[in-house]
């Protein structure tokens, strides 16, 4: 067995790393593919505040991270409507009011190698119970995607036709901002709430740059995240640095090395 | 014979002022029938109130014997609408995943095509003649063979009657002939009730068996055979206007 698998908190950080491998990217491709890239880091940055609060009220933070970022999910929605010919400004909106209650949160609190934790990911503070939480919501989130599969794929490829065919828009499109809130609580402890939207992004980013089709570009961008994933985890490892940042780093460096193994093809 | 549609009365409009006014339309099984009309002339606001889509301020609209507030039979109608073709080029979607998306309500919990699926699929592309380019990326094809995977896709819930929107739009002139061909497959040997809403009034006026024209608020419906082109062009652009017949 390899070395690295011979420590707990190594278990327990594979078995974490591979579920948000599988799960980013799933959720991520449909925000892609609907230019909604940026609903993920809004509500990244708004799980902070809820992290930070639930430091201080005593909340285990990846429940008040989900509860927070899910009553952030449906601000968002109320406030597009509010906003109808300026999308963007509801989620910047909340960006704001995430990033504002986080500060005083974090200011309030005197904890800040464990916000930092949270911020960057950790890959030796994982415990039994985060690895609980991960697989339950983990599951949930794939189990509904796959659910969702076809409905997502109509909604991002043509809203209006997709309601004419009997798709239930309105809430597939409300669950799905609530999959994306759940996703996030259930990654943050792993590559950190700073990077979680890059695991669900570059993936997809990367997938589609060789892919032909929809469900190929769905598996390949899940391929991806768990080889960005593994790759990450082990250079974390060995060279000690955050897992959060090797993560994201080896997913960038395989989606530039995809794109030049494509260039070098063409010509 | 059986009629398919009916709309009776309707007014609609914005801000207190009508665009339409007092509009009758009877569509019977096997029709085709062509919506004429200017531009900004309220022919898409008619197809939109037809299917739900806008409410009119007064006057019902019944689809297949159901109002339409009520309606849910989706997979009994097909619509193409003007902007269909407008999606993001770089969508990977094979024209297969495309199709197949109109299966919405046939499938299973999960929703993955099976071989009966996949079956429909392919006839529905047969259809149009598009059944070689199953694996290809919408994205890829051109605008008149985009326009027949869209067909395809309506085509395979078997809808009984199809709406389209200005379906030529950026179709190139060829691939417009093709359509018609189709039009007539499926209106004459399908016994799919057609409703095609159109600006090019020579070409629609021949291929379908009634022509309603919107102009003024009003819509008149007559059989295509009583329709004067030229009457009704000077009908809607104005008495000063000649017609200059001539050949390139």
């Amino acid at each position: 067995m390899l070395e690295v698998l011979k420590y707990g908190f190594m278990q327990r950080a594979f078995l974490a790393g591979i579920v948000i491998a599988v799960v980013c990217p799933a959720v991520g491709i449909f925000l892609v593919l609907r230019r909604m890239s940026m609903i993920g880091d809004t509500l990244s940055h708004v799980a902070l505040a809820g992290v930070a609060g639930g430091m201080l009220g005593g909340i285990y933070p990846v429940y008040s991270a989900l509860g927070v970022s899910i009553l952030a999910a449906l601000a968002i929605e109320k406030l597009s409507k509010e906003y109808e010919q300026y999308k963007e400004l509801s989620i910047a909106i909340i960006l704001s009011a995430g990033i504002g209650l986080a500060t005083i949160f974090i200011s309030l609190g005197n904890s800040n190698s464990a916000i930092f934790s949270y911020l960057f990911g950790s890959i030796g503070l994982v415990s039994w119970w985060d690895i609980r939480i991960i697989f339950v919501l983990g599951f949930i989130v794939l189990v509904s995607i796959l659910f969702f599969y076809r409905s997502l794929f109509y909604i991002a490829f043509d809203e209006e036709a997709a309601r004419l065919a009997g798709v239930p828009v309105k809430w597939v499109n409300l669950y799905f901002i609530i999959l994306i809130a759940m996703t996030i609580a259930i990654s943050m402890r792993t590559v950190g709430v700073l990077l979680v939207s890059s695991l669900m992004i570059i993936p997809v980013a990367t997938g589609l740059q060789i892919s032909r089709g929809f469900m190929q570009t769905f598996i390949y961008s899940i391929l991806f995240g768990i080889s960005s994933v593994l790759i990450g985890l082990f250079i974390s490892f060995y060279v000690d640095l955050a897992p959060g940042g090797t993560i994201v780093v080896s997913s960038i460096l395989i989606l530039v090395i995809i794109i030049l193994i494509k260039n070098i093809r063409r010509k | 014979m059986e009629r398919l549609l009916d709309v009776k009365g309707v007014y609609f409009g914005y801000n207190k002022k009508y665009v339409l006014e007092d509009v009758n339309l009877t569509v019977f099984r096997g029709d085709f029938l062509g919506i004429v009309g200017p531009n900004g002339s309220a022919k898409s606001t008619l197809i939109k109130i037809i299917l739900g889509i806008l409410k009119p301020q007064r006057g019902t609209v019944v689809l297949l014997n159901s109002p339409i507030e009520r309606f849910n039979q989706w997979d009994r109608i097909g619509y193409i609408s003007q902007r269909v073709r407008n999606f993001n080029p770089a969508f990977p979607a094979t024209v297969e995943e495309i199709v197949g998306a109109n299966l919405y309500s046939q499938m299973g919990v999960f929703k993955f095509f099976n071989k009966e699926h996949k079956t429909k699929i392919k006839e529905a592309l047969d259809v149009v003649n598009m059944s070689d380019y199953q694996d290809h990326l919408i994205g890829n094809l051109s605008g008149g063979e985009q326009q027949k995977v869209f067909i395809a896709r309506t085509l395979i819930s078997n809808p009984e009657i199809i709406f389209m929107d200005e379906p030529l739009v950026g179709v190139d002139v060829q691939s417009q002939e093709q359509f018609y061909g189709l039009m007539e497959k499926l209106n004459k040997e399908l016994g799919i009730t057609l409703v095609m809403v159109s600006h090019d009034i020579g070409v629609i006026t021949d291929k379908a068996n009634r022509v309603a024209c919107v102009g003024n608020r009003k819509v008149c419906v007559h059989p295509s055979t009583d329709f004067n082109k030229e009457e009704h062009i000077r009908d809607v652009y104005g008495e000063d206007l000649s017609i200059l017949h001539h050949k390139h």
